[in-house]
């Protein structure tokens, strides 16, 4: 046994020893010491998928839907899982071109080979069924569900908005929202979103490397249920907005209804209007491009974006401010010769008799009155200077919000302009300005500009002798009739004007003007009602037809402004559709189909 | 009667017990590898765990068979042996199945055979016939031959099958060779050659070159501190240096200064060997020597890489040295491997609570990456256990070797030790970012029939010898 090597085994064994024992290291390093791995690995085996709940429904006010939702999918895929398949075929089944087929699954190739990308965002449950059938030819392609806005009927586009694909700016500002989440963008989706979203859940699952879903995580111990929006019941009635919608069909401008009792937005027309359905799912980004494009601009919600003259309707509140500041009582009388007579016919006039009270002045919208009017209030002796005279005009008309956001719930409302002292000094210079400088503020046009909504807010205050409700178009949130958001539609607010007998004043010559004066031939059977007709002169074009009113005389239920753009005379096109409006309203019915027929049947847009 | 108790008696049931520990621990793990709800019960034999409980029943049947032979039936019988299983290696080259590129596999119906496994125990069969003959000596250069014969051959047909993992583990066999007395300058040039690969790898050749070319003449200096001569080995090279360079200049630099500087140093180191062996300074040749073999290694380091090895090879290499990083691409199997190892922690996540590799993130996870179902859902203490199990099972074969009075039985025992610490270390490093992704199955814990039936002959013939140890002295 004597063999010469035989201490070569302390090295080999030493040799084994020593591997054992870097390798020993090396697993206490990577087990214990590094602790990466073990958040790689909870990344790598579970999916945190998104359980996005549905939207809360939207109602009208009497319990009508306007909006609610339907099952949607989209289709998403994991390019590493899919085998060959027949682009062509799967194309033709979700109806798309294949090039733009090709590019997204490019593009979810990019973003990764084994995460899952929607390729296909909102599918139809149509298509889905379809698609359903065939999806075993398509490994690595699977469909998740989302829900979609469905609008039963066609209307309420601008006071709904809609809901579109978060921006990443959003993501950045708000944690909640994730790449791929739905936010509402305009209307009542957008600022009501905080309850109409709901609160998405999480499902937590375990998968395999291929993402198959193995099974869910810890028993679903993580898992968090999603909560459905809070359904909404908006101030809108929805037959009479169907009602507007069809009447202002074919015509370019707006209708804004509210009830003065307590400030809630009966209807909204904005004219061109859209069907609400384009802008969801697949066709929104077509449509909504399209809508962009068109020269109508249906997507610009006129009633609280554009902002027109006044017109006469303004004439109603220089009535009240002349009598608040003093310079004008119900039988101040002012003449007219087809104009006004000081500055030589400007502004003109056109023919009635004269010299006219107040009432009358208003029933028959003298143009030369008011400038009077206008003239006595700036110069009035109370302040000795035409600046604080100015102020005191421009905070009396800010009191109604003339210039001034109304603050209803409307996102994006605008504010209307009146002019300030500031802007005159700048155009005329300092002091080198008068009241017959600027004498078309009194019959409200220049630079003066309203939108229909905060005209049918004025008309509100008026129906209610002084005072108003925040416009608002959201009746209750869920079933908590104690939500604070919308306490603020609760309070009463009023003008600086607080005397209610110079609102009597006013509301006798709108009662005048339907009885003998400009609307006489838009009577309600059975109904008194308040009107101002005006006439917008519009600098861009032909006139805009306006019309403010509320009905019944005595405790309104509706106070209505309509403006017709390039229609004329406001009796002419504002008028009866306020007044078909008012009728439909009070009484359920229209006696008077012929004009009803003609209204919707005319078209003023000219194509 | 008496000689059956005998052998009873003179096997060492430790090894034996290790070996049924390591196969029993092999399987759990594959079932915790592959575990499926749908076919929960471990004894399902439509899954991985339900046939390798088989194959383990047929290992156990193949050691007790071996057991009923006369332990000089394999010295005897080492080369018609080493014949048969060369003779089935070249078959399957011709009537083998081929599967992912490799032609490694026989197939009757459903049962497949990889007789690669089985050469190794007939390869190491015939270097303990060898090595143990009268008057062997292993410094005769003709026995060297023979002995690169005996391992190259089957080394070469199984790199014909397209398996370049089973063919490295006849590497295995320099540990036996070593003990045999094969010069320790055999594991100092492994050991070099490793270091110099990895330089080689890492840095860049022309950077090499010039580093070895300042080094050569320091070390001489402090070895012989003559200035004359360092001064006249210096000149020799800028002159070779520069008639190269106006060549090179001539041909308008068509090769870079790299070629320039390689060449220069061989016909400098012929010229130095010459003046050398005249002046008698055996270190100044044993120093070029040296230089011009490194040199020439990196460069011939360099054209393997890029010129015989395949992509993925290369691909696994550089993720390896962390020259290139690509976790979800080349280094997918690693990086995931390592996860799933990493994920583990001290204790594990429980058996059945591995989800790396219970979901399949984990390659081959019952097969070459098993180790990574240990590592995860026994953690640390589960990867010290099975290695040290397998520590104690290579020391104990040390053990037994040394312990043999037969030559033959010594050799084979070494062998066996060769082998099974080749495949550990190999499988292990891998699974933990140590060793460039192999294939080569863990011993007794990785699925598969050939590899543990395979390993289990290997292993039993060994334990048979050794029961026999008192009696044979051939």
């Amino acid at each position: 046994m004597i063999n010469p090597y035989s201490n070569r085994k302390y090295i080999i064994g030493g040799i084994f020893i020593a591997f054992a024992l870097i390798f020993i290291i090396r697993l206490f390093y990577l087990q214990i010491i590094d602790t990466s791995y073990k958040f790689s690995a909870d990344n790598n085996s579970q999916r945190r998928i998104t359980k996005y709940p549905a939207r809360g429904v939207i109602y009208d006010r009497n319990g009508k839907i306007l909006v609610f939702n339907e099952a949607a999918f989209d289709l998403m895929v994991i390019p590493q899982q899919t085998k060959q398949f027949d682009t062509i075929d799967l194309c033709s089944i979700l109806e798309i071109e294949k090039d733009e087929f090709t590019k997204k699954f490019k593009d979810a190739k990019l973003y990764s080979t084994y995460r899952p990308s929607v390729i296909i965002s909102q599918i139809s449950s149509k298509t889905y069924a379809i698609l359903q059938e065939k999806l075993f030819k398509f490994p690595g392609f699977f469909v998740q569900g989302r829900t979609l806005r469905k609008y039963p009927q066609p209307i309420a586009s601008h006071i709904l908005g809609y809901v579109g694909e978060v921006d990443p700016k959003k993501i950045k500002e708000n944690a909640y929202y994730k790449q791929g989440d739905y936010i509402g963008i305009s209307g009542i989706e957008r600022t009501y979103e905080n309850f109409l979203r709901g609160q998405k859940g999480v499902s937590i699952f375990m998968v395999d490397v291929h993402n198959k879903i193995m099974g869910s995580f810890a028993e679903g111990k993580f898992d968090t249920a999603a909560v459905i929006g809070t359904d909404i019941k908006t101030t809108i009635d929805a037959d009479l907005q169907l009602y507007g919608e069809k009447l202002m069909s074919h015509k370019k401008g707006s209708i804004v209804a509210i009830d003065p009792s307590t400030g809630e937005i009966l209807m909204v027309v904005s004219s061109p209007s859209y069907d609400p359905g384009l802008l969801v799912g697949r066709i929104r980004s077509k449509n909504y491009v399209n809508l962009l494009k068109d020269t109508l601009k249906p997507l610009f919600n006129r009633a609280i974006m554009a902002s027109y003259p006044p017109g006469s309707t303004f004439k109603l509140v220089m009535a009240l401010i002349g009598q608040q500041e003093g310079v004008l009582n119900a039988n101040t009388r002012y003449p007219c010769s087809k104009g006004y007579a000081p500055l030589g016919g400007h502004p003109k006039c056109h023919p009635h008799g004269s010299p006219l009270d107040l009432s009358n002045a208003i029933g028959h919208s003298c143009n030369s009155y008011f400038s009077y009017v206008f003239k006595s209030v700036i110069e009035n002796k109370k302040y000795h200077n035409t600046n604080k005279a100015f102020e005191a005009w421009r905070n009396i008309a800010l009191s109604f919000c003339i210039g001034k956001k109304t603050g209803s719930d409307f996102s994006y409302e605008l504010r209307g302009n009146i002019p300030s002292i500031k802007y005159y000094d700048k155009i005329f210079g300092k002091g080198k300005w008068k009241a017959s400088t600027v004498i078309s503020l009194g019959i409200g046009q220049a630079e003066m500009g309203i939108t229909p909504l905060q005209s049918a807010n004025v008309v509100a205050i008026i129906a209610n002798r002084g005072w108003y409700y925040i416009p608002h178009i959201v009746k209750s949130i869920g079933n908590n009739t104690n939500d604070t958001t919308l306490a603020r539609f609760k309070i009463k607010n009023y003008t600086m004007i607080t005397d209610t007998n110079i609102f009597l004043n006013v509301i006798q010559g709108m009662s005048d003007a339907v009885e003998s004066g400009t609307a006489a031939s838009l009577k309600i059977e059975g109904i008194n009602f308040c009107a101002k007709t005006g006439t917008a002169e519009n600098p861009h074009g032909k006139d805009h037809s306006v019309f403010v009113a509320f009905a019944p005389t005595n405790n309104p239920r509706i106070a209505i402004s309509v403006l017709v753009e390039n229609a004329g005379f406001g009796a002419a096109w504002a008028g009866p559709i306020a007044s078909l409006i008012m009728e439909k309203h009070l009484t359920g019915k229209i006696k008077r189909p012929d004009l009803e027929k003609h209204i919707m049947e005319t078209n003023l847009i000219g194509d | 009667m008496k000689r059956k108790i005998n052998i009873f008696k003179s096997t060492d049931w430790l090894i034996v017990s290790l070996y049924v520990v390591l196969v029993i621990l092999g399987w759990i793990n594959i079932y915790a590898a592959v575990y499926n709800e749908q076919y929960s019960s471990i004894f399902d034999f439509s899954q991985r765990y339900g046939k390798q409980l088989v194959w383990i029943g047929a290992a156990f049947l193949i050691a007790l068979t071996i057991f009923l032979f006369d332990s000089n039936f394999f010295s005897f019988f080492t080369w018609p042996i080493y014949g048969v299983m060369l003779f089935f290696l070249i078959s399957v080259l011709i009537f083998g199945k081929e599967t992912n590129g490799q032609r490694a596999w026989f197939e009757l119906g459903s049962f497949r055979l990889q007789p690669s496994e089985f050469m190794k125990f007939a390869t190491n069969l015939a270097l303990a016939k060898f090595l143990s003959s009268y008057n062997f000596k292993i410094k005769n250069f003709r026995s060297l031959l023979y002995i690169g014969l005996i391992i190259f051959i089957p080394c070469g047909l199984i790199l014909l099958q397209n398996d370049t993992g089973s063919s490295l583990v006849y590497l295995a066999f320099v540990f036996l060779l070593y003990r045999e007395g094969l010069t320790p300058y055999v594991l100092f040039f492994a050991l070099m050659t490793i270091i110099l690969f990895l330089i080689a790898m890492l840095v860049d050749k022309f950077l090499i070159i010039q580093v070895l070319l300042v080094l050569a003449p320091i070390v001489f200096f402090l070895l012989n501190p003559k200035i004359k001569i360092v001064g006249i080995g210096i000149g020799i090279f800028a002159l070779a240096a520069s008639i190269f360079y106006g060549i090179n200049a001539a041909i308008a630099y068509k090769y870079s200064t790299y070629y320039v500087f390689f060449a220069a140093l061989f016909l400098s180191a012929i010229a130095i060997l010459i003046i050398a062996n005249k002046k008698r300074i055996a270190f100044a040749s044993m120093i070029m020597i040296f230089l011009v073999s490194s040199v020439t290694f990196t460069f011939a380091v360099n054209y393997i890489f890029t010129d015989v090895l395949e992509k993925h090879q290369q691909d696994r290499i550089n993720e390896l040295l962390g020259i290139t990083s690509d976790p979800l691409g080349t280094g997918y199997n690693v990086n995931q491997s390592k996860i799933a190892i990493g994920s583990g922690g001290f204790a594990g996540k429980g058996f059945l609570q591995g989800t790396q590799t219970k979901f399949n993130f984990v390659p081959e996870q019952s097969t070459d990456f098993i180790f990574c179902t240990v590592g995860e859902e026994r953690g640390f203490i589960g990867t010290v256990v099975v290695l040290s199990l397998f520590t104690i099972m290579l020391l104990r074969l040390i053990f037994l070797a040394e312990r043999q009075r037969s030559v033959f039985s010594r050799i084979y025992g070494y062998g066996v030790a060769s082998i099974l610490f080749f495949h550990i270390v190999v499988n292990i490093g891998m699974t933990i970012g140590l060793a460039p992704v192999i294939g080569i199955p863990l011993p007794f814990f990785s699925y598969g029939g050939s590899s543990l039936w395979s390993f289990t002959i290997l292993l039993f013939i060994f334990i048979r010898l050794d029961s026999n140890r008192f009696e044979s002295l051939a």
